[in-house]
């Protein structure tokens, strides 16, 4: 990881105090997971660490649910087009472990409170949400362990 | 130098509050600068459409538009023509004045507002439905008579709480995504999401034919795709949410030159 700079762990720190005092969990979602030291280190859901699957991840990295690649490259996935509104995702299986990379998955404010990355687990303090999609996180528990497994093999 | 300081520390404020507005906290508006075009942005492909009005799709709107301008319509047996004479004068300059407060209602209405309130009450018809092909062929022919004029609001008392709203929705987080217009449009145009390049997100080329739409759309089509595109809750073309935004993005593209009707991917 590159040196953080001063604002960023400043803000990071505040943010941090909040989500040591109130973890997190959202009533009736079944969306749950303590962050801390800039980790999450329990997977989101036991189950579906033992099962994760790498190629499923990639699968989901790619889809228009996730769409990871509107913002990041990962030349790995053999896509055709990728944004670069954040740095490129090849090599962050050598930079990142799957602790860290759940936390920034989870809650990318967390890091940068002026982030464009969507929390991808987080179904409260969001405005005018569709409709058909309030109170559901972006992906669920099993996908984002399935991700994390595929990012894992970017080494 | 304590001068240079305090103007330092203003745009800092005003920056920093503007990007991190979560809930809707007052925010200093501001301009991108320097204040660029979409056409800027877009590809040889679609700035040749737009430059050539006989290879331009949009024009098809415009022509319908002309013919829609002098046919009598409603119990009024009135055309626009019959109290507008002709637009090329009548009509010059006006779109880039859009949205504005009318006087008899007092309240907010862009081009295709004043267009409809024109076919209820002086021409006794039935309103046209926004999208429609109608609507947006006179909306085009009568934006095309402000092409190459400088978009130009003026922000009163008569508008100011309209403004502020838009302003308000323009730099507030929203929608599953949980971006607000701002984090693309102010911080990262020139850049890629995905294979589209972020402009500025400017209405002067709008109503515009869209490669996407397969045809001609007007700028609440444009701004609704970017609420679908956050996943938020969509407002309906012709809302209050969508006016007083367009009151606020004319404000931000002062002085940009309009282009109706535009040409977009
Ligand atoms: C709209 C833009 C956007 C999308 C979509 C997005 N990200 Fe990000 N991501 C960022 C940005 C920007 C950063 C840089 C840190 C920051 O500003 O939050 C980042 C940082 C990261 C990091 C840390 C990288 C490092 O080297 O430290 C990981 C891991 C990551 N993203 C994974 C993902 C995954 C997985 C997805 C999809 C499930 C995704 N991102 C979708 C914008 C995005
Ligand atoms: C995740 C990124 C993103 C967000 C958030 C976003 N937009 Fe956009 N917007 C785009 C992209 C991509 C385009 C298509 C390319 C272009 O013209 O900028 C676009 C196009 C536009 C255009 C058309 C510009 C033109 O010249 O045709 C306008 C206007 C606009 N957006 C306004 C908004 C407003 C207002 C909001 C908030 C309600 C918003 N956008 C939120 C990405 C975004």
């Amino acid at each position: 990881m590159t040196a953080p700079d001063p604002m960023r762990t400043m803000r990071g720190a505040a943010v941090w105090v909040i989500a040591l005092a109130a973890g997190c969990a959202a009533p009736g979602s079944g969306v749950r997971y303590t962050l801390s030291g800039g980790e999450i280190r329990e997977p989101l859901s036991n189950a579906a660490t033992a099962a994760a699957d790498a190629e499923r991840g990639r699968k989901v990295l790619v889809s228009r649910e996730a769409n990871c690649i509107l913002c990041h490259a990962a030349a790995e996935t053999g896509e055709r087009f990728y944004g670069n509104l954040a740095p490129p995702l090849s090599g962050v299986g050598k930079r990142l472990t799957a602790a860290q990379m759940r936390a920034r998955i989870v809650d990318p404010l967390f890091f940068n409170q002026e982030s464009i990355m969507p929390a991808y687990y987080r179904v409260e303090g969001l405005h005018r949400v569709a409709e058909n999609l309030r109170g559901k996180p972006i992906l669920s528990a099993e996908q984002i362990e399935d991700v994390i497994a595929y990012l894992l093999t970017l080494q | 130098m304590i001068r240079r300081g305090v103007v330092l520390l203003l745009l800092l404020a005003v920056t920093h509050s503007a990007i991190s507005a979560q809930s809707a906290q007052p925010v200093q508006p501001f301009r991108p600068t320097p204040l660029k075009s979409g056409i800027d942005f877009s590809g040889a492909e679609v700035r040749a459409l737009q430059q050539d009005d006989f290879s331009s799709p949009a024009m098809l709107w415009v022509t319908r538009g002309e013919k829609l301008w002098n046919e009598p319509a409603g119990n009024s047996g009135k055309s626009c023509a019959t109290c507008h004479k002709d637009a090329r004068v009548s009509m010059k300059g006006v779109s880039a004045g859009y949205p504005k407060v009318d006087p008899d209602t007092a309240k907010l209405t862009n081009l295709e507002g004043r267009i409809n309130q024109c076919r209820t009450q002086n021409q006794q018809a039935a309103p046209l439905r926004y999208e429609s092909d109608e609507l947006l062929a006179l909306t085009a022919y009568v934006g095309l008579q402000s092409r190459g004029q400088p978009v130009n609001v003026v922000i009163d008392t008569q508008n100011r709480r309209n403004f502020e709203r838009g302003r308000d929705i323009f730099y507030t987080r929203m929608g599953q995504i949980n971006l607000a217009c701002t984090h693309c449009h102010d911080r990262n145009f020139g850049r890629k999401l995905l294979n589209d390049t972020i402009s500025q997100g400017h209405g002067n080329p709008y109503p515009a034919y869209r490669l996407e739409w397969q045809t001609m759309g007007s700028f609440h089509r444009r701004l609704r795709a970017c609420f679908f595109g956050v996943r938020a809750e969509l407002p309906p073309a012709g809302s209050q949410d969508l006016l007083d935004l367009e009151l606020f993005l004319a404000w931000r593209s002062q002085g940009l030159k309009v282009e109706t009707p535009g040409v977009r991917k």
